[in-house]
């Protein structure tokens, strides 16, 4: 737990952008049941993607900066390694989708749409 | 003031593990294979976020190295996943 005690201008700031991550991620969340199609869907979890992941990253440089005391940036690595590698992502699978769908859903499991 | 940052951390994990589950209905009866393969994306990055605003919660650095790895192991098995509903094969010769 946190025993430390943080300055207002640490507290409020971090506490907002984890909030606005959360609602952000468990909306990106729903969206995957809640559209129709798998070319809707694939838009939906970016938004946690990008962010979410964002928000979160932001607020916890503030607070591991002021509980070591000194610029704590390591959380820039993993928000560069998610914006470079989720787009590849996104296009591999997106590829996958229009091939498969070309091809007649013959791959599939039998349970097309 | 770091109450408040308390109740937002529990908030935000809360918004996480409650966003895993419609990734598991997904998961479970997403029509196509690539459903699932979106599924499992969306899945880890949850996951990689819990684990991060524990980190926070808790304290230590130590929680920042697994959301690394984390990220890094689910990019290479999405694009494995994609790379082999795309050609048959994930490794091509």
């Amino acid at each position: 737990m946190i025993e430390y005690d943080l300055p207002f201008w640490i507290a409020l700031p971090a506490a907002v952008l984890l909030v606005v991550a959360g609602v952000l991620a468990l909306t990106g969340s729903l969206g995957l049941i809640r559209l129709s199609s798998f070319y809707q869907r694939i838009h939906a979890p970016t938004m946690g993607n990008t962010m979410g992941v964002g928000c979160v990253l932001i607020a916890s440089m503030m607070v591991f900066s002021w509980t070591q005391s000194r610029p704590i940036l390591h959380e820039v690595l993993i928000v560069l390694l998610l914006f470079l590698t989720s787009p590849v992502t996104a296009m591999l699978l997106m590829r996958a989708a229009v091939y498969r769908q070309r091809e007649g859903g013959k791959h599939d499991d039998g349970r097309n749409e | 003031m770091t109450t408040i940052l308390i109740v937002a951390a529990y908030f935000a994990m809360g918004c996480f593990v409650l966003g895993m589950v419609p990734c598991m209905v997904r998961l479970w009866r997403g029509p196509t294979a690539q459903d699932r393969v979106l599924a499992l994306d969306a899945l880890y990055i949850n996951g990689m976020l819990t684990i991060l605003v524990a980190g926070i919660l808790f304290n230590t650095m130590l929680y920042f190295d697994i959301a690394l790895l984390i990220a890094l192991f689910g990019f290479v098995g999405s694009a494995a996943l994609s790379k082999f509903l795309l050609r048959g094969e994930v490794i091509e010769p």
